[in-house]
């Protein structure tokens, strides 16, 4: 039950992205034509108050609601992988018009022919998987 | 009700929800659900980068079915119609062939009658491939990397969205406008 939160923030992400409209293939080809400050607008403050609250919580060294150290799980940098791997997602997005969280919503929407995109990305992830020994990092 | 919701509200509410998920003890990132639906085949016997307890990671799972609940509410009972493209974008998009679309987030030109034909369905399995495979590669998508990753100031996180924005105008002024 204590998991249902999750459903919950996922309901309320998952609407908020649809009205900004953030999962709309129109405004991510807007973004990378520098035509709209729309895109850049939506993400660039949720960064900029992220960082903020982030600096807030870790200065009061604030605890989870479970009473835990919070787990910032920090990425360690891999140039290789963050840029090789960002590139070719970045290619999917362009193409796509979706990031994985917006594919999930487009589904929602009735986007069908989105379940193709999605079994697509599960293969990228099984192949990433399977080869990942193999690839630089 | 102004379509699209303005950005100044919508960038502040994906923090509040990152900053929910963080206090509710989990990092906020959409990709690694991906791993997690693999790795729930059993496949994690033949490769062992999916020999997870994929399990402990429903509350992602619930999480994702949630956003896809959220997409259905904002076309059903929070159906509020759709804000207008920037004009310059509609006119460069229609000289390499696509149309606008009043009614839809997604153009028919890849997601209408043509992803019935056979070319149409490898093109959006590929897409699909390539936003998958980056995403894992890169450890992460634009919630993992671009919104939680540059809020913890992670120089990786700030490589990976160089290399989103690489691709992407690579995507979209290179390759978009040969591929119709």
């Amino acid at each position: 039950m204590k998991q249902l939160q999750f459903l919950f923030l996922g309901v309320v992400f998952g609407l908020l992205l649809a009205k900004a409209e953030v999962i709309s293939w129109f405004r991510i080809q807007e973004m990378f034509h520098f035509h709209s400050f729309h895109m850049y607008g939506v993400i660039g403050s949720a960064v900029i108050l992220g960082v903020l609250f982030l600096q807030v919580l870790k200065k009061r060294e604030q605890k989870t609601v479970g009473g835990n150290a919070i787990n910032y799980a920090e990425k360690p940098l891999r140039v290789s992988a963050n840029l090789i791997g960002g590139t070719f997602f970045g290619l999917g997005w362009a193409l796509t018009g979706a990031c994985p969280g917006p594919l999930f919503i487009l589904l929602g929407q009735g986007y069908f022919p989105i379940l193709i995109v999605i079994l697509g990305a599960l293969l990228g992830s099984l192949v990433y998987g399977m080869t990942k020994n193999y690839l630089p990092h | 009700m102004i379509n699209p919701m303005p950005w100044y509200l919508a960038g502040p509410l994906i923090t509040f929800v990152m900053i929910s998920m963080l206090l509710l003890g989990k990092r906020f990132g959409i990709s690694s659900n991906l791993d997690t639906l693999c790795a729930s085949t059993g496949i994690g016997s033949k490769i062992s980068y999916f020999n997870i307890d994929w399990k402990k990671n429903t509350w992602n799972l619930l999480f994702v079915l949630g956003t896809i609940l959220g997409g259905t509410l904002s076309v059903t009972v929070f159906d509020t119609g759709y804000g207008k493209i920037s004009p310059a974008t509609i006119k460069k998009l229609n000289s390499i062939g696509f149309s606008e679309q009043k009614n839809s987030l997604l153009p028919v030109e890849l997601y209408g009658e043509a992803a019935t034909s056979f070319s149409g369905l490898i093109l959006l399995l590929i897409a699909g491939f390539l936003v998958g495979f980056g995403a894992r590669y890169a450890g992460g998508c634009t919630s993992g990397h671009a919104i939680s990753g540059l809020s913890n100031l992670q120089a990786g996180s700030l490589v990976s969205v160089i290399g989103f924005f690489i691709g992407g105008l690579l995507m979209t002024h290179l390759i978009l406008p040969i591929l119709l």
